[in-house]
């Protein structure tokens, strides 16, 4: 804090001054330098205290939160899986099982900016610049519907920002709520007429097996069939894969951000929200074993759709369209060289 | 953490298959008298007869092969990942009070780093007059300190807000442990540094990627804080902030800045997501309440449990268990076997001490009936740990954190014991 930049001009006479009375030193570590403090001292208080230049807004978050956020928190900060949902929630607070975001929850919109760029993006924490943190938030923001996308978000413009839950907290008051009743000498007989078993965890069961008795935890192996039956029904037309194009498949993995924050491609790849695309190209619709497609995509499986460069151009243009009923939330690609590039850039999975 | 604690993949393997095995040696209740001489008393055994294993066998020794079994757990539907997870300390297999480092609970936000002595650093500024930096080796030369204090997270019991979810005391209750620290009062670095007056406030950090940062009152970090680099008489544990952590005794563990690398003094709370949007505690409007440090009074029975059922069928049983209590020393631990109508005073194996686990023992004669066991905790406030239902009149069924209820394990005629909430 700039408390310290004031105070290093004042002698050391004036330091002693101030001290607490009692106080003991030791004469124990060294000054801390300028550049040190500078490097560490990031916190951004409610007021906006500690706030660096630059600026961003939500179009240009957009962008960056696609390519550094949305594997985990979903394109539109919807969260994936078990993964903190940023946007929405809205009124929630009351109800049963709450949504918290940073537009429903967070009374402050500092902690958002002191978070994301002191401890985010996950795995790659400190990296952002100003301009970038700023972008993230404004598109945090947006996604919550809290300010429109031309609102350019800076320190001069921070305040200007209204968090609807900003009167949502009090204070601790256990003392008086809780603890002033819940006090004194206890019931110790006849405390109550019956007692009946209103719940139990073995009905629920989601305990983890502890069993460590012997060597094997004896897993009860997958009583669901995987299934396999899909991988059987090899495609009966190949795909017309034209010569691969370097600079296409490079484009295409730009666009395929897009598809990052449901889709995994490549060794490591997992289901997500969304299937693996590995070997996608010439495949059956619903090949992924152990994926669990939309009735409406295993129907036309078993029409017999197959993932061609035509069908999936198709689809990618206006997959609820193309597949009423597709779980796939995403709003399709509107332009064709995308789509050709993306095609281009997982046909490049397909010996997976 | 995830917002909810709802259990997303119902597990349907059977829990108890350990209970079930551990009986098969149980013998009828009363004295025992042997039919035919006990051939581990009759013949030489083998360990009688030749060599154990030599001194350093094992230069750093873990628990013997047969206690296997008394490890941390982890509950995977909990969160999405293990490096922001947490968890839990096998409290239904351990007796006394100090927990060893080795099976302690662990909560990591960005995972447990690697930090070096020599790479470690403590900056103090702020509302000070002396900007300063300390290496490890200065916080050595400081007069230091040894206490015992618990560690709770503020989600331990979270998980059983809504109803009775986890089966084991390990996962009701294992967010906690309990050790002797040595460090060097907070007090004193805050005085080295001289700070001001003005400053209300200390912000406190850590050098993982999380960093973790909370704001604490002066007057907390004033009073019983400390800067510990050993714990149990060695040095902390990587999963536990090593080489150096705060310790906040009695407030919420999440409070407890691991790998600390700054305090900075202030005249405002810095309001960081760990104090915001986390750790606070949403009531039934709506409303949340912040900055509820103080872990209140709580116990449970940590034998029998689910994890520890009865094997030796009915006649003397020593029904154990854990209290404390954030605000002081537990003074007193009642337990009741059918479900909270009658209560009995139990034996507290030490007087309580401030801020630190209680061992309570229950020596008693068993029936072999259905029993409803739950404990109570008082500590020196006079305050009394309530029931869930007492805890949800007040605050409803969305809170996550700071749930101290009393709980409730159905034991069966055959021993076997289960996490369950009665009227």
């Amino acid at each position: 804090m700039s408390k310290f930049l004031k105070s290093i001009s004042i002698g050391a006479v004036a330091t002693l001054l101030a001290m607490p009375a009692a106080a003991q030193t030791f004469g124990l570590g060294r000054a801390a330098l300028p550049e040190e403090i500078a490097a560490w001292n990031l916190d951004i208080h409610p007021d906006g205290t500690g706030l660096p230049d630059g600026q961003g807004d939500a179009i240009e978050g957009e962008e960056i939160f696609a390519a550094k956020c949305a594997a985990c928190h979903g394109d539109f900060a919807e969260g994936i899986d078990n993964w903190p949902k940023l946007a929405g929630g809205m009124d929630t607070l009351d109800h049963k099982d709450p949504l918290k975001t940073v537009g429903s929850y967070w009374p402050y919109l500092s902690t958002s900016f002191d978070y994301i760029r002191r401890s985010m993006p996950y795995g790659n924490a400190g990296t952002l610049t100003a301009d970038e943190t700023y972008a993230i938030v404004a598109y945090i923001l947006y996604s919550n519907d809290l300010i429109e996308d031309d609102f350019v978000l800076s320190k001069d413009t921070f305040l200007d920002v209204e968090m609807p839950n900003a009167d949502g907290f009090i204070v601790d008051d256990r003392m008086e709520t809780e603890v002033a009743i819940w006090s004194g000498e206890p019931c110790m007989t006849e405390c109550k007429d019956k007692v009946e078993v209103t719940m139990r965890a073995l009905v629920l069961d989601v305990t983890p097996d502890v069993d460590t008795t012997t060597a094997a935890a004896a897993e009860p192996a997958a009583t669901e069939e995987p299934v396999a039956a899909a991988a059987q029904e090899e495609p009966t037309a190949e795909p017309v894969v034209a010569a691969a194009d370097p600079a296409l498949i490079a484009e295409g993995e730009k666009v395929f951000r897009k598809c990052k924050a449901c889709h995994q491609v490549g060794d490591d790849a997992k289901n997500r929200s969304g299937p693996i695309l590995n070997g996608v190209m010439g495949a059956s619709a619903g090949h992924i074993d152990g994926f669990k497609y939309s009735k409406a995509l295993m129907g036309k499986a078993e029409e017999g759709l197959v993932w061609t460069d035509e069908t999936l151009a198709e689809f990618l243009a206006g997959p609820k369209a193309y597949i009423k009923g597709t779980k796939m939330g995403f709003a399709g690609l509107k332009k064709d060289d995308e789509i050709k590039a993306v095609i281009a850039y997982l046909a490049t999975f397909s010996g997976q | 953490m995830s917002d909810t604690f709802e259990a997303k993949k119902p597990n349907r393997r059977a829990f108890l298959r350990g209970a079930a095995t551990a009986g098969v040696g149980a013998l009828a209740a009363g004295a025992a008298r042997a039919e035919t001489p006990d051939p581990l008393i009759t013949e030489t055994q083998e360990w009688a007869q030749s060599f154990g294993d030599g001194v350093d066998a094992t230069p750093y020794g873990l628990p013997i092969q047969f206690e296997g079994d008394v490890i941390r757990r982890n509950v995977e539907w909990l969160t999405a990942d293990t490096v922001s997870s947490i968890n839990f300390t096998p409290i239904h297999a351990l007796d006394g009070t100090i927990t060893p480092q080795g099976c302690a609970f662990e909560r990591h936000h960005s995972g447990a780093i690697e930090l070096k002595k020599e790479d470690y650093r403590l900056m103090i500024n702020g509302l000070v007059d002396r900007p300063l930096v300390f290496t490890y080796a200065d916080l050595e030369r400081f007069p230091r300190e040894n206490h015992t204090y618990f560690l709770e997270c503020a989600a331990n019991t979270g998980m059983e807000w809504a109803g009775a979810q986890l089966n084991g005391a390990q996962f009701t209750h294992g967010m906690i442990h309990n050790m002797e620290y040595t460090g060097v009062p907070l007090r004193t670095l805050l005085e080295e540094a001289g700070y001001d007056t003005a400053g209300k406030w200390v912000y406190v950090e850590g050098a993982d990627a999380s960093s973790n940062g909370r704001s604490i009152p002066m007057e907390k970090a004033l009073d019983d804080v400390l800067v510990a680099f050993k714990a149990n008489g060695e040095a902390l544990r990587k999963e536990h902030g090593y080489p150096v952590r705060l310790v906040v005794p009695g407030w919420e563990g999440n409070m407890w800045v691991k790998w600390i690398r700054r305090i900075e003094v202030t005249d405002a709370p810095v309001e960081s997501r760990e104090e915001t949007s986390k750790y606070t505690d949403t009531l039934a409007n709506g409303i949340s309440r912040k900055w509820t440090w103080e872990m209140d009074a709580k116990s449970v029975v940590t034998s029998p449990s689910p994890q520890s059922p009865i094997t030796h069928g009915k006649g003397p049983l020593v029904i154990t268990g854990l209290a404390w209590s954030g605000r002081g020393a537990i003074t007193r631990v009642d337990v009741s076997k059918d479900g909270g109508k009658t209560w009995e005073t139990a034996r507290l194996a030490k007087p309580g001490e401030k801020m630190a686990l209680t061992r309570f023992y229950l020596d008693t004669d068993w029936d072999g009936e259905d029993m409803y066991l739950q404990s109570r905790a008082m500590d020196e406030t006079g305050y009394v740990q309530p029931t869930k239902t007492q805890l949800r009149d007040v605050r409803g069924l969305n809170s996550i954190y700071h749930n101290n209820c009393i709980q409730t394990w159905w034991v069966r005629p055959n021993g076997e014991a289960e996490n369950v909430e009665v009227s």
